[in-house]
């Protein structure tokens, strides 16, 4: 039984290393050369709307590394079961269940970031990454390989989304945190000194224009191309 | 190779069932949980508007629900003043579990309005009258808790939440240095006429020497109007409740407290 993304079949092999290089890659590659949100330019919603501060941004990539890993996970483990023509239908509803499991347990046990984060959790299910991940390689590999790359591919998600919350917050709020850096900063050199905090990092436009200058600085230095 | 129909339904009936447990499940488990976070959440709101924030921080959540307990004595009373003890049903009303923003929706006459009475450390005396608020911002709803003196009229101290005001603007109503700023405000004049408190457009002047006026939020005026709207609105539809407590203390019905 095969799906319609057929995938050939790996040659049995006798017990690959645990993290072989291969693995490696799976993990390393959507890190900074196959990144989702800078190079292929998925899950750029929630990129803008959770970064304007860094703890529920925290929240959301952690949030995200569970969904995908235990997505990636159940599809994997169900991939020669699951009918191709409804397919899609399964990524979702298993996706959407995990969502719904962080949001309940968000809710009883951080009940202040349910509040903050509220309708971001319940859009992981629509984030592109995570249905692109199950569809393109958790639906024709085994469930080590398919954990292994969906926790890549959900770090590398999460750097992005933290490193834009860093600057967006700091030069939005002048914090980090939640620490008021800003006011620390301008308390040494006296009272009449004070850092202003510019007001665009804390709209959707401060997240596009960190975010185009993240991919500026990448892809400079990997030189990579879009075709 | 096609799977058949009965393999597709069958599957996706299974698929179904399994996770409709496991979401059930949870629920199940975590209910109880949440139910307590969300209780919990109201009453560090209904505190937050007598306590300093810093000081509500510190407390743990069984702290703050014995501190609840000890100190807050709460009613529900109507547009008339009048107490409400239970609903059309029959149900006795928590006040602690109105819903401000649902009762918001329909006509003032038809709402319950809670008061949460602070009380002093020996658990008789009120100290404070805790109101909630609840109206419109800029974006979508805004809400809080203000509590006044025990002459029913001067404001010992606020808070404001919201769902979605714009960050670094309309959302500074959450901050505590703007909320201090209504500290000591009086809802009525002297001739006991509801004024309520008004933010000011533009910031950065002194209002001190006006009970009825406070310092704005740059940028943020649809807010500000919003907040005072707001607070005028309620104030107004507790006015009967405060008029009747007033009167109440000056006929010498001590027994009131």
């Amino acid at each position: 039984m095969s799906t319609e993304t057929a995938q050939v079949t790996e040659v049995k092999k006798p017990a690959e290393a645990l993290l072989s290089k291969r693995r490696k890659k799976l993990l390393s590659d959507p890190l900074v050369d196959d990144n989702p949100i800078t190079i292929q330019v998925l899950g750029i919603c929630s990129a803008l709307a959770v970064t304007t501060q860094l703890q529920p941004t925290f929240v959301m990539a952690l949030s995200v590394i569970f969904v995908m890993v235990f997505a990636n996970l159940t599809i994997s483990l169900l991939r020669n079961t699951i009918p191709s023509r409804v397919r899609i239908i399964v990524q979702l509803a298993v996706i959407a269940s995990l969502v719904t499991l962080v949001n309940e347990v968000l809710k009883a046990f951080a009940y202040d970031m349910y509040k903050e984060l509220s309708v971001f959790v319940g859009l992981i299910i629509t984030n592109c990454i995570v249905m692109g991940r199950l569809e393109a390689y958790a639906l024709g590999n085994k469930p080590y390989d398919s954990v292994l790359d969906g926790f890549g591919s959900a770090l590398g998600y999460a750097w992005i989304i933290l490193a834009v919350a860093f600057f967006r917050e700091l030069w939005g709020s002048g914090s980090v945190f939640g620490v008021p850096v800003f006011d620390q900063i301008s308390g040494l050199f006296g009272d009449d000194f004070s850092l202003a905090t510019n007001g665009l990092m804390v709209s959707p436009v401060g997240a596009f224009i960190i975010l185009g200058l993240i991919i500026w600085v990448q892809r400079t230095k990997t030189g990579y191309v879009e075709h | 190779m096609q799977q058949s129909n009965v393999y597709i339904v069958t599957f996706s009936v299974i698929l179904t069932v399994v996770l409709g447990l496991l979401l059930s499940g949870t629920s199940q488990v975590l209910g109880p949980i949440q139910k307590k976070a969300v209780e919990l959440d109201t009453k560090k709101q209904i505190l937050g508007a007598v306590l300093e924030a810093s000081e509500l921080s510190k407390m743990s959540g069984e702290e703050v629900f014995a501190y609840y307990d000890k100190r807050i004595s709460s009613k529900v009373v109507n547009i008339k003043g009048e107490e409400v003890e239970k609903d059309e049903d029959g149900i006795a009303i928590i006040p602690e579990n109105v819903d401000i923003g649902r009762n918001y929706k329909r006509k003032p006459e038809d709402r319950l309005y809670p008061v949460f009475m602070f009380l002093a450390e020996n658990g008789e005396d009120v100290e404070s009258f805790i109101i909630p608020v609840y109206g419109a911002g800029l974006w979508d709803a805004i809400w809080g808790y203000v509590a006044l003196e025990t002459d029913l009229t001067t404001i010992k101290g606020v808070t404001f939440a919201h769902a979605s005001e714009t960050p670094g603007l309309g959302a500074r109503i959450t901050d505590a240095s703007v909320q201090a700023r209504f500290q000591g405000k009086r809802i009525f004049d002297e001739s006991g006429e509801l004024q309520s408190v008004n933010m000011q457009k533009g910031e950065g002047r002194d209002y001190s020497d006006d009970a009825h006026k406070v310092d704005g939020l740059s940028g943020a005026t649809i807010t500000a109007v919003g907040v005072n709207n707001m607070l005028k609105a309620y104030m107004s539809h507790y006015s009967a409740y405060i008029q009747k407590r007033r009167s109440g203390e000056s006929g010498g019905m001590a027994v009131l407290n």
